[in-house]
């Protein structure tokens, strides 16, 4: 429907034309800025933009020193380990009580649904910057600013909307009479969650945690409030890379960050095609 | 107990047992509904604890005023009754200045200095060099305190501790819009050359207007390709989007750090062009050119999603329909397919402004002075003056706007159609 045809004037056509040129530029403006840091961060000189030598793709031009500047310096290694502790700890956390909290969420009879959900996902809307303002100041009058426990629970709870949102969605075509069955062949409740539902919401629960992990993964102003010099993440580092001594550096631990998300992006496409494949059997 | 009598009452059926059907009934469903609810109350805990309290407490921080009152309490009871006329009279004075010397010995006496200082600025100074010597004051305490420090002489001063002196306050509230209470207890603009808030709350809304109809007007055209080409197509091109969409923030603000700077990969190109020299180099970052460019750019993709599923669930057949019917394509366009994609444009334009006004990191990174907003403000002032009690009042402001925001949402979409992925 998109293409105009045969007997379209060239009004429509060149309109077509100008159409796809724009879109094109579009697709340009969203991808272009996240590859240019690909080939800059091989950069063999200390600068922000393309050498001589890297345009006439010239080997010289090129180097993996600022990974192996990344590699060799001790904040930044401590970046990456705080990153996946506080990523992991806090994904758990989520994980868990999101799960469990959406199984009695998708329940129609629930009292006060909508309030509950409502006041659950605000983590989500809430701007960062007043979740983390509400935090620093809260945490800090219970000395759980400037610590790793402060932070974890801060993520689990900027983590637990994307949860209770994806597995609700799951539940949403789940067949209770399945819990039934299991109930009325004699399977006690515990039995009934790990051996029938869970396997039925596994996706919906997978990738409320992989949003779970990024959201931990990526945060940085609650960091940057809460975390003390010792629970400094990788967009900590970033941040103070940008602001204070900018090296390209920065641009290694960018380029790493990329892959992580394509890997990430390529898990999530898989675990939708799964869902889609699960549901066209079951209906 | 009921008793059975005929089958025919339905209102005494009973069960198996012997118990009403519906008394038992009644019982299932309460025990299903608390069953439900024991499922959701170790997150709305956990939730109500590191969530709801913290942003409460900010709230209440906003308003909270416990340095006077706690600290100078004997001052504050002295002041009670004084009119405001003239000079406070010595009992006053004898009550500061054993204020005073309680605060220095507890080291309280700094808070109240900050304190102070926000309301008349050089207080700080005032308040420490009083505390250093009460202890070494002699009466007549009204003209030993006047020595120490002019102020002490001004009926200002008093009026401002008289007016602090309850537990709450709005001043931060009258801080955060650039109002201030005059020498008569009026409300007043702030001088002119201290006004910031307001312009800033301004600017913000402005921005966040802007940048969503950049977003709006790229975004528009891109869903309506992707809902249209044939889905082999539109899959390769959707990570087009989505990879952008879950980039790190960092990363994204530093790709623009990379472009947008003078001597950065644009200005690079735009040299290489015949007759632009190194003179011509623009300046595309520290400013609101580099906020609104890498903002747009950061919040394109929510735009596009909630466009896309809109815009996929729109038949084509009205579109053809309209053509039929003899429309001409812009106006079969512009009356038949965009009113159809109005939820579309509703969500991915709240969503993009509401992200947009409580932004922070990229606007702090490549936004220079004039392109910081209101998020930069209360960071600065939770980070740098440490005066919280506006922070926290800015805070809540912005966090009002918002619930206002999210409640058109609401009547708008609705929560039901949040989507994610």
């Amino acid at each position: 429907m998109m293409r105009p045809p045969p007997y379209a004037g060239w009004l429509e056509r060149s309109w077509y034309w100008f159409y796809l040129l724009f879109c094109g530029l579009v697709f340009f403006f969203l991808i272009a800025p996240i590859l240019v840091i690909i080939p800059l961060s091989f950069n063999a000189q200390p600068y922000f933009t393309f050498t001589r030598e890297m345009l006439a793709f010239n080997p010289e031009g090129y180097s993996l020193r600022w990974y192996e500047d990344f590699l060799s310096s001790s904040s930044w290694l401590r970046s990456i380990r705080n990153s996946f502790v506080i990523a992991i700890a806090s994904t758990l956390i989520a994980t868990v009580l999101g799960t469990i909290a959406a199984l009695g969420l998708s329940r129609s009879y629930l009292p006060y649904r909508n309030a509950m959900m409502g006041m659950l996902i605000s983590p989500m809307i809430v701007p960062l910057i007043i979740s983390a303002a509400g935090m620093y100041f809260f945490y800090s009058s219970i000395n759980l600013a400037q610590t790793f426990t402060g932070v974890i629970l801060a993520h689990a709870a900027l983590g637990t909307p994307f949860v209770i949102i994806t597995v609700t969605a799951t539940l949403v075509g789940f067949d209770y009479n399945l819990v039934r069955a299991a109930h009325s062949l004699g399977a006690s409740p515990t039995r009934t969650f790990f051996k029938v539902i869970m396997p039925l919401i596994t996706p919906g629960v997978v990738s409320g945690a992989l949003f779970a992990f990024i959201t931990s993964f990526d945060e940085i102003v609650v960091v940057l409030f809460l975390a003390g010099v010792e629970q400094r993440t990788i967009p900590r580092e970033m941040w103070s890379g940008i602001r204070e001594d900018i090296s390209p550096t920065i641009l290694a631990v960018a380029t790493m960050l990329v892959v992580i998300s394509v890997l990430l992006l390529v898990t999530l496409e898989l675990l939708r095609r799964r869902t889609e494949r699960l549901r066209g059997i079951s209906g | 107990m009921a008793s059975v009598t005929a089958p025919s009452q339905p209102d005494t059926m009973v069960t198996a047992d012997g118990i009403p059907l519906k008394v038992s009934l009644k019982r299932a469903e309460r025990r299903k509904k608390f069953v439900a609810f024991l499922l959701v109350a170790p997150l709305l805990l956990f939730i109500v604890v590191t969530f709801v309290l913290p942003i409460l407490d900010m709230a209440r921080r906003s308003i909270d005023n416990p340095h006077i009152v706690n600290i100078m309490p004997r001052t504050v009871a002295a002041l009670e009754n004084w009119d405001g006329q003239d000079l406070p009279p010595e009992s006053v004075y004898e009550a500061l200045v054993q204020d005073m010397i309680i605060a220095r010995e507890e080291r309280t006496s700094g808070r109240v200095a900050t304190r102070l200082n926000y309301e008349i600025s050089g207080m700080r100074s005032t308040i420490n060099a009083t505390a250093r010597r009460a202890a070494n004051l002699e009466p007549p305490y009204k003209e030993a305190l006047i020595d120490v420090n002019r102020r002490w002489g001004d009926i200002e001063v008093w009026k401002v501790i008289q007016r602090e002196s309850k537990p709450y306050t709005l001043s931060y509230y009258l801080a955060a819009i650039d109002r201030t209470y005059d020498a008569d207890g009026r409300i007043v603009q702030v001088a002119e050359y201290q006004r910031i808030y307001v312009d800033l709350f301004l600017r913000t809304l402005w921005l966040s207007v802007l940048i969503t109809a950049i977003t709006l007007i790229l975004g528009f055209p891109v869903a309506y390709l992707l809902a249209n080409l044939p889905l082999k197509y539109s899959n390769l091109l959707m990570i087009l989007v989505l990879l952008p969409f879950w980039t790190s923030l960092l990363v994204r603000t530093t790709s623009w750090i990379v472009l947008l700077q003078s001597q950065g990969v644009i200005n690079d190109f735009f040299v290489l062009l015949p007759g632009i020299t190194d003179a011509n180099r623009m300046q595309l970052m520290h400013n609101q050119i580099g906020t609104v460019i890498a903002m747009s750019h950061i919040l394109l993709p929510f735009m596009i999603l909630p466009l896309y599923s809109v815009m996929k669930t729109i038949p084509p057949t009205y579109m053809r329909a309209a053509r039929s019917l003899g429309a001409n394509p812009l106006v079969a366009f512009w009356r038949v397919y965009v009113p159809q994609t109005v939820p579309g444009i509703g969500a991915g334009a709240l969503l993009v402004f509401i992200l947009s006004i409580g932004y922070y990191i990229t606007p702090a990174l490549v936004g220079g002075r004039s392109g910081q907003l209101i998020g930069n403000l209360i960071a600065f002032h939770i980070q740098s003056s440490l005066n919280w009690g506006l922070a926290a009042a800015l805070g809540t402001l912005l966090l009002i706007s918002i619930i206002v925001l999210f409640w058109l949402y609401n009547k708008i979409v609705g929560f039901d159609n949040v989507k994610l992925g």
